[in-house]
């Protein structure tokens, strides 16, 4: 066994610590743990909280991957893709509906010596089933109900230990077990249907939808946590920069960010993959196996993601750098001689950081939906890469066929909404929390 | 005009000009980056088997054999003159984009496509904005109540889905299922315009209304929670007419200042939204010209979508110290 964590996976598990780093910072300061506090009395939040909070743990999943020594071929498998293997396994030929135990359409097969047109049975979906018309529904219904009993029972005992271990708890967390209850009971059930049915269909080459729509969690989460790395020290460096040191400094990033954001994003972002393509073909000597390549294009394009996004955050610190550097207490700093390094660290940067969390939550949905939009038009990630963009770019002409393939849609649609959904709601409550002038507002 | 206007004029237009120059270089620099001359050759010739004398050929007639930056052989300025970059972009600032790749004249291109472009995106901006403000105005009307919790949160649910679904889905839902509008394409003129743009404007409209709408009912909030408001509700006026009345009036300021800086953009197009509903605009022709690696194109189409954006800055420059003279023009 050796570990084999891709660049996207390191820097995953940097941001995983830095964030960490920062929680226990945060509770020792009254102020930003008052804030926080205020975040989590709110139901929404707690609830978009459990949802990010499952995606998250899904993705990270993804992130830790390593070779087995006994395995043939030297692709690094994933804890997610080890959990997933019997779904991979069960790998139909073409497109199966939901729950389906008959193949989609219609092909030629052999009967009693005769060839006749007519639906195939599935390898996988319902192949235990001896008289398929006739059990099928009962199948279904016996273990939905066997995985509802199983969730409950589960969802009770967690019931029970948490109102004992949260009985003085202030916050809402019943919102929070509610909604992670029902996340629960839907994984049971979809785990448990997985063993005989594929819950969510297959697509054009028999793979399972759900595996792609959970493989997927990653690329999105990647794109949008490290597009927002990308952003953070851009934006914070340059426009702090050019806020405090007015004069050319100003000038020139200024110069810079309006450059930047006349430029059309698609034509840069292209630009650079167009790029990043061509060094590939270059020196494949560079990429050992298919998963590192796309892994680099997925990391290239955080970074071109990143450098089109940031003027706007930029140009929001810059103003309000301007203002806080007239400020007396600032002044009084520099009367004292305090460094420009001194202020812009000790007095500058905390003062600004609310701004800079809040438009980083904000921005994180964008990311994620820009990524959907980016894979559509063909300069996104890797269309080998699952992705929710690569997902919805099969679907359109999947919807254009007859009969409609519907649920490769259907579900990046819900997986999509429910990320991007809790994001937003969640980024709304930081906001109202840590946003002054929200606070007025109330 | 006075002379503060004229300094702040030729100040921006002397700015523009630097940044213009800025964007050229940094177009050029990608393009180049990406494909070369010979590349691009291979690719509009077509086919594997090109000799280089064809290729030469193609790069003499199209003025791409010359160094691109700096030219070793020149002597004196032409060392700079005489370079691919400085002849392509000079004369973009005399607006000549010279012809395509394929030999098509892009200018004429250029103002062909416009009209579709503005067919697509100024209904689609004009209605998206009246819809979005009256949205945001009843939300403000009702504020802290549960039109406007139920009305936030529908916002949030349009913001958070993708605006692939709804071209796939509407495009689904009225042009198969019901068979109502065409899928895409476009018609140039006639009666039959309107049935090719109904479902994009519809589609563009829907993807931006959510976060416009809320963006507009966190302006009037704002705006409500200001002195002048309790002023005119303590001498008496009704909550109606403090809202559409003087809320609105002083709302709009920074909503249609912000509004400038997109008009210029609008002949842009839409990037996404015409390219997937075929329309001929200038937007598909950007992304056509990148797929086709058309350098002429791009940097055509750069330059002049930079042009508009510097254009919109300025107007919003101008447009705030018309509306509030307290700002002045720097």
């Amino acid at each position: 066994m050796k570990l084999a964590l891709l660049p996207t996976d390191w820097l995953m598990w940097v941001v995983v610590l830095v964030v960490l780093f920062w929680v226990w910072r945060v509770r020792r300061q009254a102020l930003s743990s008052q804030n926080w506090q205020k975040v989590f009395m709110r139901p929404a939040a707690m609830v978009s909280g459990v949802v990010l909070a499952c995606f998250v743990s899904v993705a990270l999943l993804d992130s830790v991957r390593w070779v087995d020594a006994d395995r043939k071929g030297d692709a690094a498998l994933s804890v997610l893709d080890r959990a997933l293997e019997p779904l991979v396994k069960a790998r139909e030929r073409r497109y199966s509906a939901p729950l389906a135990y008959l193949s989609f359409r219609k092909e030629s097969i052999d009967r009693d010596g005769q060839t006749v047109r007519d639906y195939p049975r599935l390898k996988f979906g319902g192949a235990h089933l001896q008289d398929p018309e006739g059990q099928w529904a009962r199948d279904i219904t016996e273990r939905s109900a066997k995985a509802l009993a199983k969730g409950l029972a589960l969802v009770f005992v967690i019931g029970l230990a948490l109102s004992w271990l949260l009985r003085k708890s202030p916050y809402p967390w019943r919102w929070a077990f509610a909604c992670f209850s029902l996340l629960l009971l839907l994984a049971i059930w979809a785990a448990e249907l997985s063993a005989a049915y594929h819950v969510l269909g297959t697509d054009r080459t028999g793979n399972s939808v759900l595996w792609i729509a959970l493989k997927s969690i990653r690329t999105a989460l990647v794109i949008g946590v490290l597009t927002t790395l990308v952003v953070l020290p851009l934006a914070l460096g340059l426009g702090v920069m050019a806020g405090y040191f007015r004069g050319w400094v100003d000038e020139v990033i200024q110069y810079v960010y309006t450059l930047l954001s006349s430029i059309p994003d698609v034509l840069l972002i292209a630009a650079a993959v167009l790029l990043l393509q061509v060094t590939i073909d270059k020196h494949p000597e560079l990429f050992a196996t298919a998963l590192e390549r796309s892994d680099a294009r997925l990391l290239f394009l955080c970074l071109i993601l990143g450098i089109t996004a940031f003027t706007g955050l930029c140009r929001l610190i810059r103003g309000e750098a301007m203002k806080l550097r007239e400020l007396e207490y600032i002044q009084a700093a520099r009367a004292f001689g305090v460094s420009s390094f001194g202020i812009i660290t000790k007095h500058i940067v905390p003062n600004l950081m609310h701004i800079v969390l809040i438009s980083l939550v904000m921005q994180f949905s964008g990311f994620v939906l820009a990524e959907a939009v980016l894979s559509y038009v063909g300069v996104g990630v890797d269309p080998k890469t699952p992705s929710f963009g690569v997902m919805i770019n099969t679907a359109r002409a999947e919807l254009a066929a007859t009969p409609v393939v519907w649920w490769t849609l259907v579900t990046a649609f819900v997986f999509m909404l429910m990320l991007v959904l809790s994001a937003n709601l969640f980024s709304d409550a930081v906001r109202d929390a840590f946003d002054p002038r929200a606070r007025q507002r109330q | 005009m006075s002379s503060p206007w004229l300094r702040f004029l030729s100040r921006k237009l002397l700015y523009a000009f630097a940044v213009l120059i800025g964007i050229n270089l940094a177009t050029f620099a990608l393009f180049f980056q990406v494909s070369s001359p010979d590349d691009m050759a291979r690719l509009q010739l077509g086919g594997k088997r090109v000799t280089p004398d064809a290729i030469a050929k193609w790069k003499a007639e199209r003025g791409y054999d010359r160094p691109l930056y700096y030219n070793a052989n020149a002597s004196g300025y032409a060392r700079f003159t005489d370079t691919l970059f400085f002849d392509s972009s000079l004369r973009m600032f005399i607006f000549d984009f010279g012809r395509a790749d394929s030999g098509r004249d892009i200018a004429s291109e250029i103002k062909r496509r416009a009209g579709p472009s503005l067919a697509l995106a100024l209904p689609s901006f004009v209605v998206g904005l009246g819809l979005s403000i009256s949205f945001a105005l009843g939300l403000a009307f009702f504020r802290a109540s549960y039109v406007d919790f139920w009305g936030s949160v529908a916002c949030v649910v349009l913001m958070s889905i993708s605006s692939l679904f709804f071209i796939v889905a509407g495009q689904f839902l009225f042009s198969r299922l019901m068979q109502l509008l065409p899928v895409s394409g476009f018609s140039p003129a006639g009666a039959d315009a309107w049935r090719f743009l109904l479902l994009p404007i519809l589609i563009a409209i829907i993807g931006r209304l959510g976060a416009e709408t809320r963006f507009h009912r966190s302006i009037f909030l704002e705006e409500i929670g200001k002195d002048y408001v309790r002023t005119a509700r303590a001498k008496g006026l009704g909550e109606g007419s403090v809202l559409f009345v003087h809320v609105l009036r002083n709302a709009l300021i920074p909503i249609l200042s912000a509004s400038v800086a997109i008009i210029p953009l609008l002949f842009m197009g839409s990037l996404i939204t015409e390219s997937f509903f075929s329309i001929p605009g200038l937007g598909s022709y950007l992304i056509e010209a990148i797929g086709s690696q058309d350098f002429a194109i791009v940097r055509a189409m750069v330059f002049v979508g930079s042009v508009l954006y510097i254009l919109g800055l300025i107007l919003t420059d101008i447009s705030y110290s018309l509306a509030d003279p307290r700002i002045r023009l720097q």
